[in-house]
């Protein structure tokens, strides 16, 4: 990603040296372009908002927004009115529930896909669960466990929970025959059919499930978060909203894609690490939930 | 299925495989074997009649047919992935009731798992028997280093061309020192130069490895070349029209095909082939080649 300069098709030979900017610009133009977007998006919010006569509690310009930014981080660890513990309590949260709830919805996913009975009984069950938004289900939950931590990974186990378990028997229906053929070819028993074949063969299923319970989670979070607790980034966008801290709540939404952009990062690379035989557009899996 | 397909006289002399003959060393021995599908609709297909064929020990049984001939169903069904509705089969002078270690097959498709190795790919039937590694992975090197993959041992499958990768899947076939090879259209997706290298290559490996080899293909000339005898096989229902003699000297050379002998065999099967194409009944569709 860095200084992959030579990629491009480079088809007539330059009159003269052309500089790197210029290089960089037909090889790789999002390297520029992308940048250029925000700051381009930034101005335009900062002097539109000025030029309007926009109240800052409508829309803070982003120089606000950065400034409550600092002041949040500057504070200290464990201090209330700072960034750091409200984080740190969400992200606690995020990775309990999204390791619990996706794990349990693997491990089902894999057992019911793996007796067809199960599957034929089950699966009309689960496409009707499906259908119903967990998220409905927060207040109750927050009812039974509490203003704690356990409802908030509750919340999330049910949101990531389903992304795995569909994704999970989408990716053990779609194993090729061919490749089941000749395992029973070579006289594989179930287990190696399992360990060798089928499994491989589901995770670039299971890894576009975990993506999407990555995001779920986040969202979980929050509106556990919003319905009841004492500590979080949910609790912390309620008290600033209260108080009319448009330009805190911005930057509190900015810790908040942080803690997404972390989760997608490091799923991403151990997807590069386990997948990486699966080129892209070698498989499109469905997207449940 | 109510058409019945006219059933010439056998237009000349041929050797008429001795189904109830009791060869001493026939490696395979299928006598009066019928394969009936029901399909989704509950109709019946029947795809294999009245089948007999002995294929002696160490030799180069060729079957050629159009599609929809049933060869490959009987090919699954010499392999053990199919059952037969009725008849007897005997290898090696036992019934087939599962996939046996002694028969290697080769499929139409490589199927080889992306995830692994060219080398692991080749290792994985002995991996599914248990042999011991050792002795295996040497034999893998000399399987590849036979069919010239020597250099590739470490690659992917993805980064081999389609008739490298069918020469993987051969010496995976081979790699449990199988007595019986059984190939369905394994050059059936290969350009044409590469498919008559491939012909010389793998009748070199049959001379060197001394296994019984079952062939499957619809290009005759491919059948004249590589078989000891060519079974011509008709569709709807599947039958053995007739079993032809190649008397053509080993080893061949791709000047055999100029061989007149070469010629009138072709021609031979192929005008037998045509005229048992315009008794049969026309009928569309039939994926059971």
């Amino acid at each position: 990603m860095t200084t992959q300069t030579q990629t491009g098709p480079i088809t007539e030979a330059p009159s003269r040296p052309i500089s790197g900017f210029r290089l960089l610009l037909r090889t790789r133009p999002e390297l520029i372009l992308a940048p250029t977007v925000l700051i381009v998006l930034l101005l335009v919010w900062q002097y539109g908002v000025v030029l309007f006569d926009v109240p800052t509690f409508i829309l803070p310009p982003p120089t606000d927004v950065a400034t409550a930014l600092w002041r949040g981080l500057d504070a200290g660890l464990l201090s209330r009115g700072g960034y750091w513990l409200h984080a740190g309590v969400t992200l606690w949260e995020v990775l309990l529930g999204f390791a619990i709830g996706s794990t349990a919805g693997l491990i089902l996913g894999t057992l019911i896909s793996q007796v067809r009975i199960l599957e034929a009984t089950f699966s009309l069950y689960l496409v009707a669960i499906q259908s119903l938004p967990k998220i409905a289900l927060a207040p109750i939950i927050v009812l039974w466990f509490g203003f704690g931590l356990t409802s908030k990974v509750i919340i999330i186990c049910l949101l990531t929970f389903f992304p795995l378990l569909v994704n999970s028997m989408a990716g053990f229906r779609a194993v090729e025959p061919e490749r089941i053929e000749l395992m029973r070819a070579i006289g594989a028993n179930a287990w190696q059919m399992f360990w060798k074949v089928r499994l491989p063969s589901a995770l670039p299923y299971i890894f576009a499930g975990l993506d999407m319970a990555a995001v779920f989670a986040v969202v979980g979070a929050v509106v556990g978060e919003f319905v009841g607790a004492q500590r979080g980034l949910g609790v912390l966008i309620l008290s600033m909203n209260a108080q009319m801290d448009t330009a805190g709540t911005f930057s509190v939404f900015i810790i908040l894609s942080l803690i997404g952009i972390l989760l997608h990062g490091v799923l991403r690379i151990v997807q590069r690490r386990v997948l990486f035989w699966s080129g892209p557009g070698q498989n499109n899996p469905a997207a449940g939930a | 299925m109510a058409l019945e397909t006219v059933r010439l006289p056998d237009p000349r002399p041929i050797s008429v495989s001795s189904a109830t003959g009791t060869a001493a060393n026939a490696a395979i021995r299928i006598a009066h074997l019928d394969k009936v599908f029901i399909t989704v609709r509950n109709e019946r297909v029947h795809a294999l009649d009245d089948i007999s064929l002995t294929v002696k020990d160490k030799e180069f049984v060729t079957i050629v047919g159009p599609s929809g001939c049933g060869k490959s169903t009987l090919l699954k069904i010499i392999a053990g992935l199919l059952p037969a509705s009725s008849g007897q089969l005997r290898v090696v002078d036992q019934p087939v009731l599962k996939p046996r270690r002694d028969i290697g097959v080769v499929f139409q498709s490589p199927v080889l798992l992306p995830w692994r190795t060219v080398l692991e790919n080749v290792l994985l039937p002995a991996e599914v028997q248990h042999l011991p590694s050792g002795p295996t992975r040497a034999r893998a090197r000399d399987l590849l280093k036979m069919v010239g993959l020597a250099d590739f041992e470490n690659k992917y499958p993805g980064e081999l061309s389609g008739g490298m990768q069918q020469r993987a899947a051969i010496s995976r076939g081979l790699i449990c020192d199988p007595a019986i090879l059984l190939m369905d259209e394994p050059f059936g997706a290969l350009d044409a130069m590469t498919r008559e290298q491939m012909n010389l290559d793998l009748q070199r490996i049959w001379r060197e490895s001394g296994k019984t080899i079952v062939l499957i293909t619809h290009s005759i000339p491919e059948a004249v070349f590589l078989g000891d005898r060519v079974v011509v096989m008709t569709p709807r229902p599947g039958r053995i029209a007739c079993t032809i003699d190649v008397p053509l000297p080993r080893p061949r050379g791709l000047d055999a095909m100029g061989d007149p002998a070469f010629g009138r065999l072709t021609s031979d099967i192929r005008r037998l082939l045509y005229s048992l194409s315009d008794a049969a009944p026309a009928h569309e569709g039939g994926g059971l080649g």
